[in-house]
This record gives C-alpha cells, sequence and structure tokens, in this order.
C-alpha cells in the first residue's frame, strides 16, 4: 500500500514538474503570429541551425520576448528585423540581403549549375564528334547490311 | 591522362573547400556592432548595489567590457587571463554580469520577485568573484539579460575592446586565452592608447 501510494506521488510530481515546464501563452494572438512569423526568418545564435521561433535556447526565449515588445511598442516588422541585424549582424537573418560579401551564396549554386551544365553539353558534344568520325569502311559496311537483311529475313 | 586529370582536380578542390570549412568556427560570428559606440546602459554595481555605472563614465579611456556570470563554465576557463591581467593593470576592465540568476536553468526566476533576485544574484556573484579572484575594476548586473541584447551578446564569456570614444574596437566570443590577450587585445589597446 505504501509503495503504490509513493509510485502516486511520483506520477503525480512528475505531472506537477511537466505543468511547470509549459511557456505561458501570450495573450494577445495576434502579436503572437506576428512574432512566430518573424522569429521563423531568424537563426538562434546559439543553436545555429534552428530558427529562432522553434528554439529553446534561453537566449531564444529573451529574444522572443523582445521581439514581443516591440510589436507591442508598434514597431514594424522591418524595423524589428533591423533591430536584430544591428545587435547579431546578417547572419541573424535566413535570408541575408544580396551584397557583395553575399553574392556566393546567393549565386554561387547556380553558377555551379550553369558551370555542371556546360561541362556536360561539352561532353556530349565531343563524344559525339568522336561516334561520328569514326564511320564504316566498306566492308564493314557490306557485313552490317549482310546482318540486317538476313534478320530482315528470318522475321 | 586528360580524362582523369579533371575529375582529380574536383575532387582536391572538394576536399580543399572541405578542410577549409571544417576549420573555420562557427561561433566566430562577425559583429556587426565593431566600429559602433558602444550601447549605452546604468546599471547596479555588484560590490555597490546603491551605486550604477554607466559606460559614459570610461569616456577618454580605452576600456575592457567582458560578460560573465558565475554559471558559465568557460569563463572559469579564461578567468586565470582576467586576473593576470588585473595585475598588470593596463587597461580598465568592467565586468558585465550576464543573467546570474536568469542564466542558471536550475533557478525559476519567475517565482522570485524582483528586489529578492537581485540580492541573491548580488550574492552568488559576489561570492564567485571571492572564491576566484575579482579582475574587475567594477562589475555590473545585467540581470534579465536585455544589455546583453543590446551587446549581440549569444554566448558567454564575451569581450569587448572600446575605445576613448566609447566606440567598441573589437568584439571577442569565447574565453580569452592568453595567446588571444597577448596576440591580439593587447596591441589594439596599446595602438588605442596612443
Amino acid at each position: 500500500m505504501k509503495r503504490w501510494l509513493f509510485i502516486l506521488a511520483l506520477a503525480l510530481g512528475s505531472i506537477v514538474a511537466q505543468a511547470k515546464e509549459a511557456a505561458p501563452l501570450a495573450a494577445d494572438e495576434v502579436v503572437e503570429k506576428r512574432m512566430v512569423a518573424i522569429s521563423d526568418e531568424l537563426r538562434c545564435l546559439v543553436c545555429q541551425n534552428e530558427s529562432l521561433s522553434g528554439s529553446h535556447a534561453e537566449l531564444a526565449n529573451d529574444l522572443r520576448r523582445e521581439i514581443r515588445t516591440l510589436i507591442n511598442e508598434g514597431k514594424s516588422d522591418a524595423e524589428i528585423m533591423d533591430f536584430m541585424v544591428s545587435r547579431y549582424g546578417d547572419f541573424v537573418r535566413y535570408r541575408p540581403p544580396v551584397k557583395g560579401t553575399t553574392l556566393l551564396l546567393w549565386f554561387g549554386p547556380a553558377a555551379l549549375l550553369a558551370l555542371g551544365l556546360f561541362g556536360l553539353i561539352r561532353y556530349v558534344r565531343r563524344r559525339n564528334d568522336d561516334i561520328s568520325d569514326a564511320p564504316l569502311n566498306s566492308e564493314e559496311q557490306r557485313q552490317a547490311d549482310a546482318l540486317l537483311l538476313h534478320k530482315d529475313s528470318q522475321q | 591522362m586528360n580524362k582523369f586529370l579533371w575529375p582529380l582536380i574536383g575532387f582536391i578542390v572538394l576536399i580543399v573547400l572541405l578542410a577549409v570549412g571544417l576549420n573555420l568556427n562557427p561561433r566566430d560570428v562577425p559583429s556587426p556592432l565593431v566600429g559602433k559606440p558602444a550601447p549605452l546602459f546604468s546599471l547596479p554595481q555588484i560590490h555597490a548595489p546603491a551605486k550604477t555605472f554607466s559606460p559614459q563614465e570610461m569616456q577618454g579611456k580605452v576600456w575592457l567590457l567582458n560578460v560573465w556570470a558565475s554559471w558559465c563554465v568557460s569563463c572559469r576557463q579564461e578567468h586565470p587571463v582576467l586576473v593576470e591581467l588585473a595585475k598588470s593593470k593596463t587597461v580598465p576592465l568592467i565586468g558585465l554580469n550576464y543573467k546570474e540568476l536568469r542564466g542558471d536553468g536550475g533557478i525559476d526566476t519567475d517565482k522570485i520577485n524582483p528586489a529578492t533576485e537581485q540580492k541573491q544574484a548580488i550574492e552568488r556573484a559576489a561570492g564567485w568573484l571571492a572564491r576566484h579572484g575579482d579582475p574587475y575594476t567594477l562589475s555590473v548586473l545585467d540581470l534579465d539579460g536585455r544589455v546583453g541584447i543590446n551587446y549581440g551578446v549569444y554566448g558567454v564569456p564575451e569581450t569587448y575592446v572600446i575605445d576613448k570614444a566609447g566606440v567598441i574596437r573589437m568584439k571577442h566570443t569565447g574565453p580569452i586565452t592568453p595567446d588571444i590577450f597577448s596576440g591580439k587585445i593587447l596591441p589594439l589597446v596599446a595602438e588605442l592608447s596612443k
């Protein structure tokens, strides 16, 4: 009996602990939606491959709170983006602006694709030339014709 | 011969790119604050909570701002370097204690009122300094980390070199090693102090 009570107490304890973990819901749904939309575009600097909206890091929490505050102050999305970029740099944006240092990032893949296509086309053309450059001599041509005719007559 | 040459060159280029990529530090994010005025703040001092400190008080001096916390493990790693620096008295070192209680995952600060939070934070921070040595000219408390956000702090410890005009000239993220200190920070401080 005592043991059961103990297990029950443990179970209840874990429920209480879980309840504490739940993040407080923001009072205003509109604010929350905008906050999530903005933070989806931002990188969490602590765990760099997570977005700010999806991260559980302490700093991400703080920054989401900061974004909420800025929204409540009536700041526009662009102003909030500027706020983040002025502190953490372009790196914080998943879609950094196109400029000198990000040219390779934006156009590198397309350039690589173009280079690959160019190489492929050249290779295929050259191979075509190689094939047509080896015509059959008259003896081979005769053999080929004979084989083809033989095949036709069988059908 | 030529048939194998190009794939080989491609392979070598790929290997070189991967090697360079692996040796880059992804934590080394260039700060947009370098070259900009250090964000202003006014925060209570750890050893004199009634008094505040603001970066304006350091106008005309080259100084270092070091972001630390007692829960931060790498801070302990760089601490001896800071203590050495303090002994040499080459440059004033101001400590920004970052989220002393809130940064510690084990403490639920929602249940503590602000006055108690400040008191507990001071006790913890001062206790840590007493144990490990206090290299700071003075340290201030950033309880909720908002000043940290203004400075673009994302990984404690971080260190800023600020010039006489109050402009940030360098930011270092992560613990200061003796090499970084004598190779990068000291020369910059010497140059800025001229």
